[in-house]
């Protein structure tokens, strides 16, 4: 699949802000560290929401016919993209009711409720960003639970660094953001590596034989009927070599997972500080950026088979 | 109604008269043009719902060359329709055709991504999706006349490599044929259910390639005269 910048800035933004959020939350209701006060709290909710709004607005980018976008949220019995966008629409108010809550002392359970309902939301959002290509029978590489969990487990990964940061600046005590940090980010290089592994293996799917019912003897393609390319091999006829792929997901591991995880021993000897935390914020996402290019680099959609492939 | 193509595998001479044809009509049919980008450049490229694919079957001696046209499916559970997110691609009941309404189409290209027959290109002209409508627009013109009223390709093909018709019916010719025929879809294992079927290539003899077998005093005495008389 040809990897498309908007696309991939939208969901490492998106995901990170929807993970904040949610965090965040969980950091108001725990007092985890002594609790942000209400300034850090509306402050680290704009950015979150600052965060899933530019990343909606890059995901207009690729489209061809933007005029159009507004009739993206009519489908939601059928499309997770559709779904996607009405979740997201929904975050935005209960987002706002949440941060207005805090910022106009309203009662408790209105701070609780409104809260608990964003991070849920949130969750949700990011669940749908992940079935948008988990949904589709034609991408071995995506056709797998392994996509929403990863999709969540980054998302949250990088929120959680985000707010270690937060929390590093307030000077709160950052223990149980570490904590918080160190398991999620731990879960998603976990996942990622399984990840990894799975889709190393060529699993049952379609062949040019399938793919042309020609199934008793060996086929090849001789001639793809155009002269130069067609849509179809600039959208899906991007390949990346198996080395270069490979040294991405060593990037990917190394950037995105233990850099921040060597950031977080910093933070917690109290060597680093704000420094630390912040490249350990940065490095997420940079991983993640690199893990989504690479989400899309890697993934092969079976039309390929019509234009050479012998199995995607 | 359930209407779609059959395409001969074993008659197809590949001559893409089909794609030229579904060109021609659908560039000013209902959801045309068919933009073309640099179509007398160096990098000719542009939007066809209609592709015509060369592959080889098997390997000398018993190789053989099939041709390929291929076009919408126009699936029974067509993933395209159900992942458009804006409403624009339908499939509509009455006669099972997948269209696209350009009016909605935000060109977001995820039904091309959910499509495993590389059916739907993108016009960069207009912005939106674009797919073959099996010629909605004129196998329901009363202005034609009926035998007409068919899609362009079917039309066109000078091999009548191509049939048009109703599977839903079992005595139509395009169900009879292909039961006859053992005709059959394509990537079944995706669980599509396209509604397009494909006509295997005949059994034939295989030419025998082998030097032949040297002969006696007779045959050669034989050779002789024949090359004798030629000259």
């Amino acid at each position: 699949m040809h990897p498309a910048f908007s696309v991939i800035f939208f969901t490492v933004a998106s995901g990170a802000g929807f993970g904040l959020f949610s965090l965040l939350f969980l950091a108001d209701f725990f007092k985890l560290g002594g609790g942000f006060n209400q300034d850090q709290l509306v402050m680290g909710g704009l950015m979150a929401m600052g965060l899933v709004v530019f990343g909606l607005l890059s995901s207009t980018f690729h489209l061809a016919n933007p005029k159009n976008a507004w009739r993206a949220f009519s489908r939601f019995r059928t499309s997770w993209l559709s779904r996607e966008g009405v979740f997201a629409m929904v975050f935005m108010p209960l987002a706002l009711v949440y941060l207005g809550s805090i910022m106009f002392d309203a009662p408790q359970w209105m701070r609780v409720i409104s809260g608990l309902l964003t991070a849920v939301l949130a969750w949700i959002t990011v669940f749908s960003t992940g079935m948008i290509y988990a949904c589709l029978k034609t991408i071995r590489q995506w056709n797998t639970p392994l996509v929403p969990a990863n999709y969540l487990a980054l998302g949250y990964a990088s929120g959680s660094l985000l707010l270690l940061l937060g929390a590093v600046v307030a000077d709160l005590d950052t223990t149980p953001y570490l904590a918080m940090s160190a398991l999620i980010v731990s879960i998603a290089a976990v996942l990622k590596a399984i990840y990894y592994f799975w889709i190393r293996s060529p699993g049952l799917t379609p062949t040019i034989n399938t793919a042309t019912g020609l199934t008793r003897a060996k086929i090849k393609l001789l001639d793809t009927g155009h002269t130069h390319g067609t849509f179809l091999t600039q959208e899906f006829g991007f390949r990346i070599a198996r080395q270069k792929a490979g040294l991405l997901k060593i990037v990917v591991f190394v950037v995105g997972f233990a850099l921040p995880g060597l950031m977080l021993v910093w933070v917690f000897g109290q060597q680093g500080g704000p420094l630390a935390a912040s490249v350990a914020a940065l490095a997420g996402l940079a991983g993640a950026a690199v893990e989504r290019w690479l989400f899309f680099a890697e993934a092969r959609h079976v039309v390929n088979l019509y234009h050479g492939a012998q199995r995607c | 109604m359930r209407l779609g193509l059959v395409i001969d595998l074993d008659v197809c001479v590949g001559c893409h008269a089909c794609a030229i044809a579904c060109k021609e009509w659908n560039a000013s049919g209902t959801i045309g043009p068919l933009s073309d980008y640099q179509p007398y450049g160096a990098e000719p490229s542009g939007v066809w719902f209609n592709r015509i694919r060369h592959y080889e079957m098997d390997e000398y001696p018993n190789n053989k060359t099939v041709n390929f046209p291929m076009s919408c499916m126009h699936c029974e559970d067509a993933d395209c329709v159900t992942v458009c997110p804006t409403g624009a691609s339908y499939k509509r009941a009455e006669d099972g055709i997948v269209l696209i309404d350009q009016d909605k189409c935000m060109g977001c290209n995820y039904c091309s991504w959910a499509c495993p027959y590389g059916a739907r290109e993108l016009d960069r002209s207009s912005g939106t999706m674009k797919k073959c409508t099996l010629c909605v627009d004129r196998i329901y013109d009363q202005d034609l006349p009926v035998e007409e009223r068919q899609p362009s390709c079917v039309l066109t093909c000078p091999a009548h490599a191509r049939m048009f018709g109703d599977f839903d019916d079992p005595d139509s010719a395009v169900s009879r044929t292909v039961r006859e025929r053992g005709g059959y879809p394509l990537m079944p294992e995706l669980n599509y259910n396209p509604t397009n079927q494909y006509l295997p290539s005949r059994r034939k003899p295989v030419i025998p390639v082998d030097a032949k077998p040297k002969g006696g005093l007779k045959e050669s005495i034989k050779q002789f005269a024949n090359r004798l008389v030629r000259r």
